[in-house]
């Protein structure tokens, strides 16, 4: 990592006290560590058996992986669907047009109020009253549309502000050169604001798949969650350890998901199609400043 | 003017999309067979999945005195077991489940009650549990319901052995709730809590778990009269069959035999076999 | 129509979903206000812990956090917060325990992306007065950092908003609880869904709109 702008480079005195700092800190959470380890283990909740199914087979091919498969493949569903609409809906809310930016805005900002869980329920019950969709697979639909409709208007706010976010040189340079909104759009706005957006894309897509979990609670959506917990019924109400299993998967699963999106926004750069802009995860806009600092 | 295609174009989209994730009304074509939705030959059975003794998923299949009772109705029905499809129906989608026609029947602890039998049709009862605490094995302190006021219970959120202790037996006990039993017992162990409240039958598959056995038992206390029912969808011509199957499965032994499989390890005493319409309130 | 709602404590309930989420925004922008300060500070193992916590505590979901506080800290370690020996006072402040840990993660990344925000030039002028780096943030950096944080952070605050819905699943009596039980004992799915998705909406949309007024005001004119 190169030398921050916020403090200035270290001499012998600052690293000194970086040394106290760095050993202060580690006491403090190794005593916080061991604190943990010797309750637990004195509760009995580091007993080998409660932990020893996770090392045989029959755990995971039962619970857990059925569980991720339905959790990854719900949010797959989720997310391509919810990609193309949200972008959709971005893009509507700086029509020009009140009829087509009022409805997107109302539309948006109403599914960005309600929680998912309500959400979920309400296209359960829609699915019931109005669909032939079977039972089977209604949990699955129910859990993919209330993820849809609430990430599709989260999505909209980030490409509504990744377009934004260029500057406005692009648009003059655009309308300049004789070229159509729609190309305008298409040409030069949208391939610029993609890699601008990609960071805030990502930590969207961690939110669906965490979000999945909802589905399990209320729904009987087999994910990994409400699996993990039916798992703990079966050996004998290791719940701590079955959570903590899921949660590790959970880590690894959006943690290898956001590695690939960080090398695939390094590509993108790469290829110099964008302004240097990103979008924090938040829609925020991140234009300049302290990049060695952000790591 | 110029972005007027990109618009009308988004907004086409929008809507094509709202319409094809959120409903799509024109497909319209509610199941109007009411039965099963699994296709022919299936008969679907909504259990509990995380109820050792009672409807477990487990790795060998799904197992538990209320899995076994399904397996024998399902057979007396003229389903062999391959043909029965199990599905999970969680306590406070029961009813929903029966009415939207999702499983053809449940036993899932599903205890009758007036409330519940506006909404759909019981067979049975098939077992008559109660409402029972699950406490450390050392701890004799609890002997009637008048000592649970002075002490910490654990229970599933919502559930009517929590709503009981809340409004009838115990109002001034203070009551842990989590979404599931397995929960309650990482703090009963760890003295946290001081009891697990349901149904003892319930209870008894918990306390006969190999890592459990000899950390509790049950107090004991037959605190209400929970008939375990086979619910149907309401007016449903299965009630009756599925009465005659029940009756022929504890004339013929099998219902015995069910118990002390399933309840066999746990020590648990429970009740004959009820007489079928026999709920005892 | 809406007779199902009598008996049933409405008010109370999003009552408690207001108070969970005003203490736990108030906890998460504390412990992610020095998150975000070990992320940029010169001290690498803080800096290392920043970003780790980061990192696993976004990818974790609230229920699991949530439940390891309870049962975690709660039943197995004995932590009881202060609470003493009343199960609704531990429960509601674990859950904001849990909720601040999860949400203190997202305030993090927003400050920094705050930061971002603040030209270069304005931490070496900072610096080249000789403040340290303790100084640099508090008068300079962080001041102009909050300002052009104000829109990212309403955002957190709405999602924590919607997120105290998840502790229920340790017997909070907030607004979902209710509406598990209402679910469980009345027939009216639907309307009671919408009964509680409007009181959603009530809460979050003001929060909002509030936000983004309040973000135009401060922002720095660049």
């Amino acid at each position: 990592m190169s030398a921050s702008v916020l403090y200035e480079a270290q001499g012998p005195r600052a690293k000194a006290r970086n040394v106290i700092y760095t050993a202060v800190f580690l006491v403090a959470v190794a005593v916080l560590l061991w604190w943990v380890y010797t309750s637990l283990d004195e509760k009995g909740q580091l007993d080998w058996a409660l932990w020893s199914p996770f090392f045989g087979s029959e755990a995971w091919t039962t619970y857990f992986l059925p569980g991720l498969k339905n959790t990854l493949l719900a949010a797959a569903l989720s997310l391509v669907i919810a990609l193309p609409l949200g972008a959709v809906l971005g893009i509507a809310r700086l029509s020009d047009h009140a009829w087509v930016r009022v409805p997107a805005t109302v539309v948006v900002e109403f599914f960005r109020a309600i929680p998912v869980l309500i959400l979920m329920l309400f296209c359960r019950e829609v699915y019931v009253a109005y669909t032939g969709v079977s039972s089977d697979s209604r949990p699955l639909y129910a859990v993919v549309t209330g993820l849809v409709l609430y990430n599709a208007s989260v999505l909209a706010e980030v490409v509504r502000a990744g377009i934004l976010s260029l500057p406005k040189g692009q648009s003059e340079a655009a309308m300049a050169i004789g070229l159509r909104k729609n190309q305008m759009m298409r040409m030069v706005l949208l391939p610029q604001a993609v890699t601008a957006m990609l960071p805030a894309i990502v930590s969207q897509i961690v939110v669906i798949v965490k979000d999945t979990a909802l589905g399990g609670y209320m729904l009987a959506f087999p994910e990994m969650l409400s699996n993990a917990t039916t798992a703990s019924s079966y050996y004998g109400a290791n719940i701590i350890a079955c959570l903590t299993v899921a949660a590790i998967i959970f880590i690894v699963v959006n943690f290898a998901l956001t590695s690939f999106a960080s090398w695939l926004e390094k590509r993108l750069r790469r290829a110099k199609k964008s302004t240097g802009a990103t979008l924090a995860p938040d829609g925020g806009v991140d234009q300049s400043g302290f990049g060695g600092a952000t790591n | 003017m110029k972005l007027r295609k990109v618009t009308a174009a988004s907004a086409a989209v929008i809507a094509l999309a709202l319409t094809a994730t959120a409903c799509g009304e024109g497909a319209a074509e509610k199941d109007a067979k009411g039965g099963s939705e699994g296709g022919k030959g299936k008969i679907t059975v909504g259990i509990k999945f995380d109820q050792p003794g009672l409807g477990q998923k487990t790795p060998q299949g799904y197992a538990g005195f209320d899995v076994d009772v399904a397996k024998y109705v399902a057979k007396e029905l003229g389903y062999s077991e391959d043909q029965i499809e199990f599905k999970e129906s969680k306590s406070q989608d029961r009813e929903n489940m029966l009415s939207r026609g999702d499983v053809d029947f449940i036993a899932a602890t599903y205890s009758i009650n007036d409330e519940r039998e506006k909404k759909v049709d019981f067979a049975g009862p098939y077992l008559l549990a109660h409402q029972d605490l699950l406490v450390r094995a050392d701890d004799d302190s609890i002997k009637s319901a008048e000592d649970l006021n002075s002490k910490k219970l654990c229970s599933v959120t919502g559930s009517t052995s929590a709503q009981n202790v809340k409004q009838k037996l115990a109002p001034k006990a203070q009551l842990q709730e989590y979404p599931t039993y397995s929960a309650c017992l990482t703090g009963l162990q760890n003295g946290a809590v001081d009891a697990l409240t349901t149904d003892d039958s319930i209870l008894a598959g918990y306390a006969a778990q190999d890592s459990h056995k000899g950390k509790f038992k049950l107090a004991g206390l037959e605190l209400s009269n929970e008939n375990y029912g086979i619910g149907v969808k309401e007016g449903s011509d299965l009630k009756a069959k599925i009465n005659a199957a029940l009756e022929k499965m504890v004339s013929d032994g099998s219902w015995e035999k069910a118990v002390e499989a399933n309840f066999g390890p746990a020590n648990y005493e429970n009740e004959p076999a009820p007489k079928i319409g026999d709920i005892k309130k | 129509m809406f007779d199902f709602l009598e008996g049933y404590d409405l008010l109370g309930a999003f009552w408690a979903t207001v108070q969970l989420t005003v203490y736990s925004a108030i906890g998460s922008l504390i412990w992610g206000t020095l998150l975000a300060g070990m992320r940029v500070g010169p001290v690498p193992l803080m800096r290392t812990f920043g970003t780790a916590y980061v990192n696993f505590v976004r990818n974790i979901p609230l229920t699991v956090i949530i439940l390891f506080s309870s049962l975690g800290l709660n039943q197995t370690l004995g932590v009881k917060l202060g609470g003493g020996e009343d199960f609704d006072t531990i429960n509601f402040r674990l859950a904001v325990l849990g909720l601040i840990v999860y949400t203190s993660a997202f305030v993090c990344e927003a400050l920094r992306s705050g930061i971002n925000t603040v030209p270069l030039g304005q931490a070496e002028a900072a610096r080249a007065l000789g403040l340290n780096f303790g100084q640099v943030l508090q008068l300079i950096v962080l001041p102009q950092a909050f300002r052009a944080a104000v829109n990212p952070l309403a955002n957190v605050l709405i999602a924590l908003t919607k997120n105290t819905t998840v502790a229920a699943v340790i017997g909070v009596a907030e607004a979902s609880l209710l509406m598990n039980e209402m679910i469980e004992n009345e027939a009216q799915l639907v309307l009671i869904g919408a009964v509680f998705a409007f009181g959603f909406v009530c809460l979050t949309l003001p929060t909002g709109v509030l936000m983004g007024l309040l973000g135009k005001k401060v922002a720095v004119k660049r």
